[in-house]
């Protein structure tokens, strides 16, 4: 069958090259997503190519293994901990941003007005970023995974 | 009546009310710490809305695992 065929050692190589740069990309356009333009979803997306550009490349090695228990569980993970951060807020409102400028984690009080940007600010925001980004990276490359796998016709699934 | 539309159409880029704008602009920042604007008003002031949305996704990925994930034994 097509599907079976391996990709050639071009595309393997170019794969492994820009898995280091793909990857620190997506962490940084989430981890910086308080302060400069992205965020937990566009940095999932961006992960998540990664996924899809192994699974082109190294569908064989890539059908090993359990990848899709972990992704289901890190997804479920990353929306309840989104969901537990705007509960701990509760005592104002729903999504209250606890953390902010109380120089505590993440809490560092910002200068108004321009300034270059530090890492410890944000409050809330930077953790609910990072738990939609493991949310997003998590389904997309659920989705991406289950689309290739799927086989039509009761023969022989995997 | 599609005429008299076009005609009253009110021009594009200036908002009729602009005090939610001018609130998120000038008290973003200090409030919630983020220099990201957009940040405070997603994780923030819409949190609900974002909330919504990771729902969605979650509600996606589960219907697709529903219909292609596990082996069907009939063939489908």
């Amino acid at each position: 069958m097509k599907r079976d065929n391996e990709a050639s050692g071009i595309v393997k190589n170019v794969a492994c090259i820009l898995a280091i740069p793909i990857t620190v990309f997506g962490l940084y356009v989430i981890l910086h997503g308080h302060l400069t333009p992205g965020g937990g979803f566009v940095g999932g997306a961006v992960m998540a190519t990664l996924i899809a550009l192994f699974l082109v490349s190294f569908r064989k090695d890539m059908i090993k293994g359990g990848m899709k228990k972990s992704f289901s569980l890190s997804e479920t993970l990353g929306l309840l901990a989104f969901i537990s951060l705007a509960f701990l807020g509760i005592s104002a409102t729903f999504f209250h941003n606890f953390l902010a400028n109380t120089d505590l984690f993440f809490g560092t009080i910002v200068p108004f007005g321009s300034n270059p940007g530090y890492l410890g600010t944000g409050g809330t925001a930077p953790l609910m970023n990072i738990a939609i980004g493991l949310e997003v990276f998590s389904g997309l490359s659920l989705i991406v995974l289950l689309m290739a796998y799927y086989k039509p016709g009761g023969e022989g699934n995997d | 009546m599609l005429l008299a539309a076009v005609l009253f159409v009110h021009p594009l880029g200036k908002p009729p009310r602009t005090e939610m704008d001018d609130y998120f602009i000038l008290n973003g920042q200090a409030q919630t710490g983020c220099n990201n604007i957009v940040t405070s008003v997603v994780f923030d002031y819409r949190g609900m809305d974002t909330f919504g949305e990771a729902t969605i996704l979650f509600a996606a990925v589960a219907g697709i695992f529903m219909v292609l994930g596990e082996k069907n034994e009939k063939g489908q």
